[in-house]
């Protein structure tokens, strides 16, 4: 079979490619338009690091086919910054140290955004699970908690 | 250059045309969460994979007169999100809303974890204890059947050849009704079950008045424990009939030794979660929430 | 919650928690691992892997690989030339070159489930697949052993027939899979044992485990026409990467430059090679570059993982808690090549304690599974788990509070181990203290749990390291060292120039440099890179500071004696000198060319007075006895870091490690069936602990700093995951009254011993 031609919006662009019935999000956004931020862990939907937000839904890319994206909207890792401006999940990380290699990272920025937007005022109880998808092997979670939990309070805050 | 097609189905008259043309390679997609996972390590070949998606009645929820029909590819986070379905069959989402992970859940589908039919599948004793109907459609036209005579074994359907499931009916409930499902897992969440019981019960004036009970992982397919049912029906859940209940948990199972459990630890697990769940029910029926840990 | 150092005063930066100079590019996407680099034109190498666990390859027929349209490249064994028999370093560990060649393709055996056999490059991931199933090997299938007990056992199918027992006594004369036999003696335990009141005695086993890394193993390779390599690789050690491949392949080092990508997660695990000789040959062969990734389920399969272990533990001691003698006899895992750490297990055993009388035993043991590779204190965790839990059932015995009976015996300034070396500064005593005296401590066990604290020892590792800097017109400097990053070492090594140079911490750029650009660093690994190539570091910025020095000096037409540096200045020592103006860095470096050229420092030694490490960890936890199922409600781990340079990745190191040991505790082992196969070789059903199965992980950060550091450095990162499995197995043991001796202590293995245990218990409630 040819290629399949797709037309989405990826982090606000409207972005065509090509490719096969059977490629994966994961590997079109990886190898064919070089957005590498999203990284394969796994392939199998056990690690979430390949986390992206399609049609506002929280997903792990591995799992989804190219072709059936046609006409959705993708977020990934590469559209949390404005400009130059970190988003506070990202500038909280950096700062309170909740990564140590980086690989998880872009994983667990991705699902701890689609949480706050979510929950905007989550338990401790509800952010690990809802976080549960996402390993990491560096940080033993604490750190990483702690900051979505930070910037929980910090958003509701400033959202007054 | 690869030789899967992939097809877009917008009704599921033309969903099971495109089944039956491609001649036992095609599969249907939905959450793909087990599709793609099997044809990563070469346990699946699809020839056509047929997206059915873009079907409505395939991913909406429909309540009529407290009766539910659940489009089968409708994503579990969808479900979970449907505040009148989680009142009526807490049961039924919790099962659902615990296969895989978050990002898991807002792809996967009640349909497609049925399906797949492993016989760990988290939704399924849910189902059959919430006493599910599977609807149908093929090129005989449409037909249902109820979700514990669907399976045929591990990773068997009962489904003919052109014939895809569109949704799953729940019946309407009886006042003083509620259900729960619970697995036995190594982890805290991520794990297929090693165990899992659902139960649906009715009660008036503190006695059971009807009761079903879905026994999974234990067996080649889910099991409707009716004598775990019977033992309840007409107790007031008092130690003697939970006792007997999860005795007949145990007695049904035909578990295996494997990398996830031993025969001897699920035959008792399954007693041990019959009991559990048929308190969280009660308590339900009685107004008290078990709500878990996942943000509404 | 963490108790912050008390650094207060002490130093500007050190001890301070700014932004990691990698931050903005981990957080966006940027930072580029090894996967996450491509080359125009790049092939996709993949491997064939053996589907047996033990066959001697009669054949392999590559030809229908090699014609098939789009395949560009194909290789075996043939394609590399046969190594010695010859001994390097890898991190911590030791491996033989001749098991190097052999492990990265099978030669006459294969001795593993996912062993390669062959490799192919092709155009597209889809093609290389295709041809891996044209290539057609004949194998001759011999009987497999797995388990250590096993393959000791006479009539065990022997998998190499030139292996001989080193150590054996008496020597050895038929082939064996036990490689090796170590001892270490101190006193005389025979003796010892006769003296004690009280003798424990208790068998343990462990299974092996996997590092876990979330990134898989990949690298790209470029070989051009004139024999110069270039990788790119995702590696704890790319000197190492360079090192391996010159060996391998045959090339000078100075032909194969190694640019180490960002690495997502190591722990030991990536300081050996697996595909980057591949590559390079298959892309000497096919003439274009060459990207290969490994596979979930082959990291499992086919890398390296920690072994598991058989432990005996003999304690024998005074009513009072005095341990008189200790025995230990480990025999441990190599997998299919010899070489487990038996010997950093049999030496940390007993090191946490001032012993007079101890004995240990190890066996380094072959058996058809992946060759061992370094995981985070390698053999350590091992004969701790089972030290540790023995000497918990000496406190139960003895009525002794845990603490106290470490406190009794613990090792001290001048304390001699059992391996030879006789303790400086260290902080055993401190640790047990600030464990004691935590708030957790001090806090009523809630009703039905169970409280565990285990003791923890590593001792740390110096090794070589070269660093430079220089400063730029302006006065901003760069620092430039030659270890990967793994844990956030680059914020280490900037503050700790920083400090030296008395600049602000943002107007230092700490760089990672290839192996071209930078001299010989040792891998990242050993919990070195903060301590030796640290030092590095500071000496390379008191080499620009002496250079520094001399300039203003000449500027002042003063001795340069007569010239002091402070707070990022030159200054004049003193009053008598004259007075000029201080000169800082931006004066320094504007007029650079006119005093003699570029500023720059430079630095390369063998380090070496690394301090060791101590970890005293603290667990409560209640246990389902209907299930099994353990939850973990408070966790505390203290350890003696020296000097905390970053605090937040100090902490960091402690609670990574606690939880790496907490899923070694609970859930995490290799499973294999009757055929020699994995069963469970993905994160499904190879269990690591998620968000969660945790509560918070509370750090106490004792400093006691290393005398051998200009910062008291300290390494921290391999004790955390010593300590774990033992405070958790201490803690089911008195939440339940049931002791474990069997690792990992999953929920049907729980049940299973609560059950056994249940007429004996309910017998002891009445």
């Amino acid at each position: 079979m040819a290629k399949i031609h797709v037309n989405t919006t990826i982090n606000g662009a409207p972005t065509e490619f090509l490719c096969d019935a059977n490629q994966t999000l994961l590997d079109v956004l990886r190898d064919n338009l070089g957005l590498t931020g999203s990284k394969e862990g796994c392939g199998s939907g056990d690690c979430g690091a390949c986390s992206v937000m399609v049609n506002g839904r929280l997903v792990c890319s591995c799992l989804v086919l190219g072709p059936e994206t046609e006409g959705m909207k993708i977020e990934t890792i590469e559209g949390l910054a404005k400009g130059d401006r970190l988003h506070p999940l990202q500038k909280k990380f950096v700062e309170m140290a909740a990564l140590q290699c980086g690989i998880c990272t872009p994983g667990f920025l991705i699902a701890s955004k689609a949480l706050l937007e979510k929950t905007p005022n989550p338990t401790e109880t509800e952010v690990r699970y809802w976080l549960a998808g996402n390993l990491c092997r560096c940080t033993g979670y604490d750190k990483i908690v702690t900051a979505v939990l930070e910037v929980a309070a910090e958003m509701r805050e400033s959202a007054r | 250059m690869s030789d899967v097609q992939y097809k877009v189905a917008k009704t599921v008259r033309e969903a099971a045309g495109m089944m039956l043309a491609a001649k036992g390679k095609g599969y249907i997609l939905a959450g793909g969460t087990d599709l793609l996972v099997q044809m990563k390590s070469g346990a699946r070949t699809p020839g056509v994979i047929v997206d059915v998606k873009k079907i409505s009645e395939m991913v909406s929820v429909v309540e009529k007169n407290g009766a539910f029909t659940i489009g089968a590819a409708t994503p579990a986070a969808v479900l979970g999100e449907h505040k009148k379905l989680r009142k009526a069959w807490p049961g039924v989402i919790e099962a659902c809303n615990l296969i895989g992970s978050t990002q898991i859940q807002g792809r996967a589908s009640a349909g497609g974890n049925l399906c797949n039919a492993s016989p760990a599948a988290d939704s399924v004793p849910a189902l059959v204890a919430a006493g599910c109907v599977v609807n149908i459609a093929g090129p005989k036209g449409k037909r249902s059947v109820p979700v514990e005579k669907f399976l045929a074994g591990p990773g068997k359907t009962t489904l003919k050849p052109g014939e895809i499931v569109v949704s799953l009916a729940l019946p309407k409930r009886p006042k003083g009704s509620s259900d729960a499902y619970l697995r036995l897992i190594p982890r805290t969440e991520m794990d297929i079950a090693v165990v899992g019981v659902g139960i649906s019960l009715t009660m008036k004036g503190g006695t059971v008045t009807d009761a079903r009970v879905g026994l999974g992982a234990v067996a080649p397919t889910v099991l409707l424990v009716d004598k775990a049912a019977k033992a309840l029906i007409g107790s007031k859940l008092d130690d003697a009939a939970l006792d007997a209940a999860a005795a007949a948990c145990s007695a049904a199972c035909k578990p295996i030794d494997d990398k996830r459990g031993t025969i001897k630890y699920r035959t008792k697990i399954a007693g041990v979660l019959l009991k559990r769940t048929a308190m969280i029910a009660r308590d339900r029926i009685n107004g008290i929430e078990h709500r878990g840990h996942r943000p509404v | 919650m963490s108790h912050a150092p008390n650094t207060t005063g002490k130093y500007k930066w050190i001890g301070s928690r700014p932004d990691r100079p990698d931050g903005a590019d981990k957080v966006t996407g940027r930072a580029r691992f090894g996967a996450d680099f491509s080359l125009p034109g790049q092939l996709i190498g993949k491997v064939l892997r053996s589907p047996h666990a033990h066959a001697v390859i009669k054949s392999i027929d590559t030809s229908k690989a090699l014609a098939l349209n789009g395949v560009k490249a194909v290789i075996t064994a043939e394609d590399f030339p046969d190594q010695p028999n010859l001994i390097v370093p890898t991190g911590e560990m030791q491996v033989n070159m001749r098991d190097i060649t052999r492990n990265i393709m099978a030669r006459e055996k294969a001795l593993y489930e996912g062993h390669p056999v062959a490799a192919v490059a092709a155009v597209s991931e889809a093609i290389a697949k295709q041809a891996l199933a044209l290539i057609k090997v004949d194998y001759k299938v011999l009987p497999h052993v797995i388990d250590v007990a096993d393959a000791m056992k006479p009539g065990a199918p022997i998998l190499h027939d030139h292996l001989l027992t080193e150590g054996a006594n008496p020597p050895a004369t038929k082939p064996s899979n036990i490689a090796k036999r170590i001892e270490f003696k101190k006193g005389d335990a025979k003796a010892g044992f006769a003296e004690a009141d009280v003798v424990i005695e208790k068998d343990y086993t462990t299974q092996a485990v996997h590092q876990g890394y979330i990134e898989p193993h990949a690298t790209l390779a470029s070989a051009a026409e004139d024999g110069q390599v270039q990788v790119w690789s995702t590696t704890q050690g790319h000197f190492q990467v360079r090192g391996f491949c010159s060996r391998l392949l045959g090339l000078d080092t100075s032909q194969i430059r190694v640019t180490p990508t960002e690495i997502g997660g190591g722990f030991g695990g990536k300081t050996v090679v697996y595909l980057e000789p591949l590559a390079i040959r298959l892309s000497q062969k096919s003439g274009k570059p060459v990207k290969m990734t490994m596979a979930r389920e082959d990291v499992f399969r086919a890398s390296g993982p920690a072994p598991g272990g058989n432990v005996k533990v003999k304690i024998g001691a005074k009513k009072d808690g005095r341990i008189v003698a200790a025995e230990c006899i480990v025999e441990m895992q190599a997998g299919a090549f010899p070489g487990s750490p038996v010997g950093p297990a049999c030496m940390c055993s007993f090191a946490c304690y001032d012993i007079d009388n101890v004995y240990i035993e190890g066996f380094d043991v072959v058996s058809n599974r992946p060759k061992v590779a370094a995981y985070r204190a390698p053999g350590a965790p091992i004969s701790a788990w089972a030290v540790e839990s023995t000497l918990d059932i000496l406190a139960q015995q003895l009525k002794m509070d845990p603490i106290d009976l470490r406190l009794k015996n613990a090792a001290k300034q001048g304390t001699k181990t059992a391996y030879g070396v006789t303790f400086n500064t260290i902080g055993m005593v401190e640790t047990l203290q600030a464990i004691k005296d935590s708030e957790h401590y001090k806090t009523p066990v809630k009703p039905g749990y169970g409280r565990g604290v285990a003791a923890g020892f590593w001792f740390n590792i110096g090794a070589d390291s070269s660093a430079a800097s220089h400063v730029g017109e302006d006065g901003s400097v760069t620092v430039i060292s030659g270890n990967p990053d793994i844990g956030g070492s680059r914020a280490s090594l900037a503050l700790m120039a920083a400090e030296e140079l008395g600049v602000d911490y943002n107007r230092v750029r700490p760089v990672i440099a290839d192996t071209a650009s930078i001299g010989f660093n040792f891998v990242t690994g050993g919990s070195r890179v903060t301590f030796a190539t640290g030092l590095a570091v500071v000496n390379s910025v008191r080499d620009m500071i002496r250079e520094l020095k001399v300039r203003a000096a000449k500027i002042w037409k003063v001795d340069p004696d007569a010239v002091i540096w402070e707070n990022g200045m030159a200054k004049p020592a003193g009053a008598n000198v004259g007075t000029f103006e201080p000169l800082t860095l931006a004066d320094l470096a504007a007029q650079a060319g006119r005093t003699g050229g570029p500023i720059n420092g430079h630095a390369q030694l063998n380090v070496t007075g690394a301090g060791p490490g101590f970890g005293v960890h603290c667990v409560d936890l209640k246990v389902d006895e209907d299930t099994g199922c353990v939850t973990v409600g408070r966790y505390t781990a203290a350890q003696d870091v020296g000097t905390a340079i970053h605090p937040s990745y100090v902490e960091g190191q402690l609670q990574g490690g606690a939880v790496q040991g907490v899923g070694w505790a609970l859930n995490e082992e290799y499973i294999y069936n009757s055929k020699g196969k994995l069963e469970n070789p993905g994160f499904l059903d190879y269990r690591m602990p998620v968000a969660s199965d945790l509560p918070m992980i509370e750090t106490i950060l004792v400093e006691v700093p290393n005398p051998q550091h200009p910062y008291g450095v300290r390494g921290v990162g391999e004790v955390p995951i010593v300590p774990p499995t033992a405070a958790v197995g201490n803690a089911i043991a008195r939440a339940t009254g049931v002791r474990m001796v069997d690792l990992p202590m999953s929920p049907p293995r729980l049940s299973e011993a609560l059950d056994a245990a249940r007429p004996k218990r309910m017998m002891a409630a009445e």
